[in-house]
């Protein structure tokens, strides 16, 4: 086998199943926190009952991704030497002030909020749930700095050195700031952090819905799904328009991956805007293309007249595989319009009260839980996949990468353990949300026997 | 340039050795867990750890992102030569944090077995590869010319690393049972007490033969008297948390055992400076702090960063071990 397709093959199923969990967590901390808050202003049992909720859920999908996450720290080191050791002097700093900064605050104030209830002062106490959720959206900063500076690489210089006789690159720190802030790390940032937020909201909306469906806690569900309207349609929104303006930057550092986001083979003005297609690698063209003429020209430049560069520009052996760049940022594309929908919709029944209840709607919301998560998962893929050939942007390539010492049996080893492990997890974590679910909110009568 | 390589040297010797002191006890927790035969017992066991073993375990995580950063080759070579092992690191400590999490949520007798026995193995695996791993460093490895390491996987269970990993296990043992006897009450105190005295025999008699064959390492390293030192610092304060513990000063007790641990930690650490990762078929080709690190810019930007960062943590620390700082009460069931 391969050894740079099993270290790629691992390296992806590992991240993606990581990303599942922080922006869930990201997405419920931010809400715990709003009913914390809501709870410490006016007083009402029913949004302590709803913090309390949420964090037991919280609780649950924040282990794994803590497991998950110290497997991808390792990984780095384990499967891709070659990567450390050529761009170490910048890409370990990010994630050592990832620590520093922020999973020391973040699990230190996680205590408190998970076993320290009836310990600490109310103010502390709401506090903590503050610092959770600022430190969760702060360990998302570090590390996607450090993606982004292997996208937009700043602030650098390669050198050449000799090391006992054989020359080895690496890239060299010459701007600290330059390489924190390049060119990508804020349109990332922003995105991404929106992204996870969206997660959080829609899956408390959805699960919300489900258990309407169901009977269950119909109440506390139903106050629940309330407070998750608004906050799905500011959010889905803000997370298309920030992902716009993340696209004009693609545009700008990374023009081969916007020709494969776009399937744009030809360099030309009025670029069409593909909503189908199936872009073929060999043949240098698309299939079955279903085009809006002139509009990617439009969304990149504000005018159709301009010129995008196509994916003939780079030689062959320097494009990203293209079918899978365009479809998972479609997909990408495709779920954001659906959310944005339902968001719609959403807030039209929220208005006229009663029809919150529509059996049809909250179907809808059930069946819309998977779907922030998917179009996080596909907008890495397209990220990450748009990227290739190269791990650093025309610095490294991805077959140079990795780690030499490494056999590939090894490696399939820990590819087999690790499948086994996370399916093995994956199944716990959906029995164990589905006991909490079924087991419902503490009532309100156990809370404020609690408060006195 | 030499005065960063070494502070940075420094900080990363600091971080593992503050992982070992606050990861050891809940480890050493986990290596205990199975012998509480009570259900109350082993759920205090949990109990006591909860709030804490997170944080705990953020100190690996840092440590190794400083090492990233510091001296990528390092992390490199280490990382890729220890693969199976990371691994099964990796495996440990999946499942005792999954053990610690979800044993509670649900209540059902297999249930609870299930992760109880998770939790044990979580915690034995990764402390025995821990020492393993520093026996090897100890030894040296067998590396290429830019660091990848060359020698086979079962190279790496030779016999005196091996001895370090058991080395390992039984001072973390010690250190979780007095964390457990400074926690917990009554009965059950007393019993980790217990527990405390035998594992530090079982320390001491495996300590001392490895420190016998070890010394050669201290010997031949550039700075022989440090290590030397330290080793008679270590054996000293070990004898004082002996002491102690059986004077039932339990807090005292565990502050000894955490001195030691860093003792001994730093003894290691000296014996191979400059050194970090000795090479064996040349000793040209070491990974050493001077000729391994990152530039002047990335040592000085970090160092900002810890300087900044370092004290916020240990405010934390200190913090949430207040906020959890009461005994944790035995049910009886
Ligand atoms: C709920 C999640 C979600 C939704 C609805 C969208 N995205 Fe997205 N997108 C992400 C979640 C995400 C992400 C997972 O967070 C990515 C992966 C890497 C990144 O920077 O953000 C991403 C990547 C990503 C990229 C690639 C960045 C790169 O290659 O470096 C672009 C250009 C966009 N997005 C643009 C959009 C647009 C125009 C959207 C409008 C519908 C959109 N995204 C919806
Ligand atoms: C800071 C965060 C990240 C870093 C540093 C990073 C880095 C890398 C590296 C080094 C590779 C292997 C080389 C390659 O095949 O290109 C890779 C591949 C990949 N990553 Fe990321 N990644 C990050 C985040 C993510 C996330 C969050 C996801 C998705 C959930 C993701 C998805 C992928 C995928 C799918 C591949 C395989 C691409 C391919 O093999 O064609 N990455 N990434
Ligand atoms: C490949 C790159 C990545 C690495 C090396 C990594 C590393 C880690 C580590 C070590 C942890 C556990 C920390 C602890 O013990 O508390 C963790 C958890 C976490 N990670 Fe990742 N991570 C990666 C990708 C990402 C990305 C892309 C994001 C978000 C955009 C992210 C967000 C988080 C968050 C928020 C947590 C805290 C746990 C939680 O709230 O669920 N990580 N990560």
């Amino acid at each position: 086998m391969d050894p740079v397709l099993l270290a790629r093959v691992q390296f992806a199923m590992t991240i993606m199943f990581h990303y599942i969990f922080p922006p869930l967590t990201i997405g419920l901390g931010w809400m715990i926190f709003m009913y914390n808050t809501r709870y410490q202003e006016n007083g009402n049992l029913v949004f302590r009952q709803l913090a309390q909720f949420w964090t037991r859920i919280f609780a649950v999908t924040f282990v794994l991704g803590v497991v998950t996450g110290i497997t991808m720290e390792f990984q780095f080191g384990t499967n891709w030497a070659g990567y450390s050791r050529f761009v170490g002097d910048i890409f370990g700093a990010p994630l050592a002030a990832e620590g520093v900064f922020a999973f020391f605050l973040e699990s230190s104030f996680l205590g408190i909020l998970l076993y320290g209830r009836k310990r600490v002062s109310q103010k502390l106490y709401w506090f903590s749930s503050l610092m959770v959720a600022v430190g969760a959206t702060a360990s998302a900063f570090w590390i996607v700095v450090a993606n982004s500076w292997q996208q937009t690489p700043a602030g650098f210089e390669v050198v050449t050195e000799m090391v006992n006789g054989v020359e080895v690159q690496k890239a060299v720190l010459t701007n600290f700031w330059e390489a924190v802030f390049n060119p990508s790390t804020l349109p990332r940032y922003s995105h991404v952090i929106t992204g996870a937020i969206t997660v959080g909201v829609f899956f408390i909306l959805g699960t919300s819905a489900w258990q309407v469906l169901k009977g269950r806690n119909t109440e506390f569900f139903r106050m629940s799904m309330r407070t998750a309207i608004v906050p799905c349609f500011a959010i889905i929104l803000l997370t298309m328009i920030v992902g716009h303006k993340h696209g004009h930057q693609v545009a700008e550092t990374q023009p081969a991956k916007l020709a494969a986001f776009e399937g744009i083979w030809e360099t030309q003005t009025a670029a069409p805007l593909m909503l189908f297609g199936l872009p073929d690698q060999e043949g240098e063209r698309n299939r079955f293309a279903v085009q809006v003429p002139g509009m990617v020209s439009l969304m990149v430049g504000g005018k159709f007249d301009t010129e995008i560069q196509g994916l003939k520009d780079f030689p062959p052996e320097d494009r990203p595989p293209v079918a899978i760049a365009f479809w998972a940022f479609h997909l990408m594309f495709y779920m954001g319009m659906w959310m944005a929908f339902i968001a719609f919709i959403g807030v039209i029944f929220w208005i006229n009260k009663k029809l919150l209840d529509h059996r049809l709607y909250l179907k809808l919301c059930a069946f819309t839980v998977p779907v922030p998560f998917l179009a996080n998962e596909v907008g890495w893929v397209a990220a990450e996949v748009g990227r290739q050939p190269w791990v650093v942007y025309n610095l490294l390539r991805t077959q140079d990468a990795i780690s030499k010492s490494v056999p590939a049996g090894q490696v399939l080893a820990s590819i087999t353990m690790f499948t086994l492990i996370y399916a093995l997890l994956f199944g716990l974590w959906i029995y164990l949300l589905r006991t909490q679910f079924k087991k419902g909110p503490d009532s309100i009568e156990t809370l404020a026997a609690e408060v006195e | 340039m030499e005065a960063l390589q070494i502070i940075w040297f420094l900080i990363i010797g600091i971080l593992i050795i503050g992982y070992a002191i606050l990861d050891g006890f809940d480890l050493g927790v986990g290596f205990w867990h199975l012998f509480a035969k009570k259900k109350g017992e082993r759920t205090a066991f949990i109990h006591s750890i909860e709030p804490f073993w997170d944080g705990n375990e953020v100190w690996l995580v840092t440590a190794g992102g400083a090492l990233f950063a510091a001296f990528p080759p390092v992390y490199a070579t280490v990382f890729s030569g220890f693969y199976l092992a990371m691994m099964l690191v990796l495996l440990g400590l999946i499942f005792r944090a999954v053990g610690i999490e979800f044993r509670n949520k649900i209540e059902s007798k297999t249930w609870v077995k299930v992760w109880d026995i998770s939790f044990f193995v979580g915690s034995v695996l990764p402390t025995v590869v821990y020492g393993v791993a520093i026996g090897n460093l100890l030894q040296g490895l067998e590396l290429d010319p830019i660091g990848d390491y060359t020698g086979s996987f079962f190279a790496l269970l030779n016999p005196f690393a091996l001895f370090c990993g058991v080395v390992g296990l039984a001072m973390f043992a010690h250190h979780g049972a007095l964390y457990l006897s400074m926690k917990l009450e009554g009965e059950m105190a007393e019993t980790a007490s217990k527990w405390a005295q035998k594992a530090w025999y079982a320390f001491l008699f495996t300590l001392m033969p490895t420190l016998a064959y070890g010394v050669k390492f201290c010997i031949s390293g550039d700075y022989r008297i440090l290590p030397m030192i330290f080793i008679v610092l270590t054996l000293v304060v070990n004898s004082a948390a002996f002491m102690l513990n059986k004077k039932k000063k339990a807090k005292e007790a565990f502050l000894a055992s955490s001195v030691t641990i860093a003792f001994l930690m730093l003894a290691v650490a000296t014996a191979l400076f400059p050194n970090m990762v000795p090479c064996t078929n040349n000793p040209e080709w070491s990974l050493t702090v001077f000729n391994s690190s990152s530039s002047q810019l990335t040592l000085l930007s970090m160092l900002i960063i810890a300087v900044i960062g370092m004290p916020i943590v240990l405010g934390y620390t200190y913090f949430i071990h207040r906020v959890f700082k009461d005994k944790v009460k035995v049910h009886k069931d």
